[in-house]
């Protein structure tokens, strides 16, 4: 395949890399130019997601560059879901981090580099792509988990990120070389070729490590030790990015090295796929209980739904992937609303609360602001009337449907734990002695922003059913 | 027969100075024990015929980041004094050392000349040298080729890099004196310079 043809392939990561590239030329002239550089980014990140609608509606299946990166609707879903995600993280942030006096033009420059880097990933399907995207996205996300960095929190944080983030790279190489030494190539599909039949002792030892480098970028226990800390410490709009778009291109980078790579040996790898999911939903769910920070709330509910959604990897079927696509996109709704919640709550000495004891009694307050709050506290619990009940319903019909009727057993009664700490916030909202510490909403693109995610987690949120089966089940079928 | 000695030898000793990283009680030493498992792994190199590699090895890792390492390890709180005090006792380790890196560079140079060992890969897609190419041009059609967008990203990652460490760690500073060479050049000598036809006996003037 020539090279236009490749690049042709690549046209969104191309078009995102020229934009980052001008944006930094912006920023070096223009230091005070963040507003500018984030809406500019917003407009590139939505250019880049209409080449992926055109190569989703065309329907192209091809891989470019020798085989190194792929085309396919699998990878452009979670595109789009990583473009919206990052475009939402790029609107909500300058009032906020113009308060930390952190708002650079640099901002929205690495936001793109890392949409990039997830981009790569989701595409990848060669062990050596899969790298350079995930160290691209990490590297941009070490750099802005502490982009406040005249804030303590946020340097540790960032500092937390690189060390961890740095070993679990080396656990992932060192996988990696083990699957290039015994399969004798990086591509996917050969390893996929490679690993059928007699399974050797070291290829085994390959997968266990390229899975646990995976299960530390998607936060997945017994690897989640960091996301409370980095969660907490980092800017809130970049908690918030953390928390959608490098767990969608984590997640589905990992769907497809264990679909397309180890797909074969199911045996192998669905076992750890299962400890996995099993005590991510139990770690989240228990060990937010004490929790009295809002964000590390969040924190450990991200590592539940994580859990959630790898049960659909367990199931390892074609349904299985489709229900996994859609908890993602449903996910990334509901996680960007609930921390576009936190970062309203702010006090009328302009500094932000993430606590309990500041939202106290906030419906009397702040009604609307504690009515979409609890709207994205019911749908993360998965309670019915609302759209986040959808997602968990079809990863645990995908389980059933795949035999595997003790995990959606204990996946659902862990959700009723985790219900526990969800219903507390709303309860702490409604219930409790009026705090009185929020000032009144003054930011129009947070309320805006949280408002329309709102809706899409209520009931109207159903109305979308339709058009995301058919778009999860059109991603899942170019996978298998 | 040389290449069979050598690899061993060199394997052995990477391992060992491998551990040696990880037991040494004192940071400066894991960096030194560094950096001979990185020469032993490129002796390694050189005997499967990639002495591109090899060199890569030692100048970027010996070179670049060993001499990294050390600037980190010297920031840590280290007693010197201590560090100086077991010289005698250190000097026949550091001499077997040496004694062992000239046995290597020997058996290197011999193990080269005898030609590459053929490695144990799978049959399915392995890389074989080829005799004729040489190393680098081998790695630049592959890079420049095939793997064009792995190394345009990887440029990317290290812009990344290199505006991460900007900024993190910039800071305008207010009050510095900065040189502005254009309004030096503009300078003209009689906006600087007064000739003064001076009086003998006379102060001067200023």
């Amino acid at each position: 395949m020539d090279l236009n043809a490749s690049l042709f392939l690549v046209r969104p990561e191309v078009i995102l890399s020229f934009s980052a590239l001008a944006l930094l030329l912006l920023a070096a002239w223009r230091s005070d130019s963040g507003r500018l550089a984030s809406i500019l980014a917003v407009t590139a990140l939505f250019g880049a997601g209409a080449f992926v609608v055109d190569f989703m509606a065309t329907g192209t299946d091809a891989t470019a560059f020798d085989g190194l990166i792929g085309n396919d609707a699998f990878g452009n879903f979670a595109k789009l879901l990583i473009y919206f995600a990052a475009a939402i993280s790029l609107m909500i942030a300058p009032r906020f981090l113009e308060n930390a006096g952190a708002m650079r033009a640099e901002y929205p420059v690495l936001i793109l580099l890392a949409a990039i880097g997830m981009g790569i990933m989701v595409s990848a399907t060669d062990l050596v792509t899969l790298y350079i995207g995930l160290e691209l996205n990490s590297l941009a996300a070490y750099v802005l988990a502490s982009f406040a960095r005249y804030d303590g929190r946020s340097a540790e944080a960032g500092l937390k990120y690189f060390v961890l983030g740095a070993l679990a790279s080396g656990i992932l190489l060192f996988g990696m070389s083990l699957l290039y030494g015994f399969a004798g190539s990086t591509s996917f599909s050969a390893i996929g070729t490679a690993l059928n039949g007699d399974i050797s002792l070291g290829m085994i030892f390959g997968i266990v490590f390229v899975l646990s480098g995976l299960a530390f970028k998607i936060s997945a226990a017994p690897f989640h030790m960091w996301t409370p800390d980095v969660y907490e410490g980092a800017p809130t709009p970049v908690t918030a990015f953390f928390a959608s778009a490098p767990k969608v291109a984590a997640s589905v980078l990992l769907i497809r090295v264990v679909i397309e790579a180890f797909g074969n040996e199911a045996m192998v790898w669905q076992q750890i796929v299962i400890v996995v999911a099993l005590m991510s939903i139990i770690i989240g769910a228990v060990g937010a209980i004490g929790q009295q920070n809002l964000k590390r709330l969040l924190a450990y509910s991200s590592i539940n739904n994580i859990g959630f959604i790898l049960i659909g990897l367990a199931a390892g079927t074609e349904q299985g992937v489709a229900a996994m696509l859609v908890y993602l996109a449903i996910y990334v709704a509901m996680t960007l609303g609930s921390f576009i919640v936190l970062m309203q709550l702010k006090a009328r000495d302009g500094s932000y609360r993430e606590t309990f004891a500041d939202i106290a009694g906030l419906s009397k307050t702040r009604p609307a602001l504690a009515a979409i709050f609890a709207i994205f506290m019911f749908s993360l619990a998965g309670i019915p009337p609302l759209f986040g009940f959808w997602g968990k319903l079809v990863v645990f019909q995908a389980a059933v449907a795949a035999n595997l009727l003790p995990l959606a057993v204990i996946g659902i009664a862990a959700s009723v734990i985790g219900a526990f700490y969800y219903l507390k916030v709303v309860k702490v909202m409604y219930f409790d002695e009026p705090a009185d510490v929020i000032a009144p909403a003054d930011d129009a693109v947070l309320s805006w922003t949280g408002g329309i995610l709102a809706i899409t987690q209520s009931p109207l949120g159903y109305l979308a059913i339709p058009v995301l089966a058919a778009l999860s089940a059109q991603a899942a079928r170019a996978l298998f | 027969m040389i290449q069979v000695i050598s690899f061993y030898l060199f394997a052995s000793i990477l391992i060992a100075s491998a551990a040696m990283v990880i037991f040494a009680r004192n940071p400066v030493h894991s960096v030194l024990w560094l950096i001979v498992a990185f020469f032993n792994a490129a002796g390694l190199m050189v005997l499967i015929g990639a002495e591109f590699i090899a060199m890569l090895l030692v100048i970027v890792y010996v070179g670049a980041v060993a001499v990294l390492f050390l600037f980190v390890v010297m920031m840590l709180d280290i007693d010197f004094a201590e560090l100086r005090a077991g010289f005698v006792k250190n000097v026949p380790l550091g001499l077997l050392l040496a004694v062992v890196l000239v046995a290597e560079l020997i058996l290197g140079v011999g193990a080269y000349r005898a030609g590459a060992v053929k490695l144990g890969t799978p049959e399915a897609g392995a890389a074989t040298v080829s005799n004729t190419v040489p190393n680098i041009e081998a790695i630049g059609n592959l890079l420049y080729s095939k793997y064009i967008f792995l190394f345009e990203s990887a440029g990317l990652i290290l812009l990344v890099a290199m505006v991460g460490a900007i900024v993190l760690t910039h800071r305008r500073s207010h009050g510095s004196k900065g040189q502005n060479i254009n309004s030096q050049n503009m300078r003209r000598p009689q906006d600087a310079t007064r000739n003064v036809n001076q009086p003998v006996g006379q102060g001067v003037e200023l």
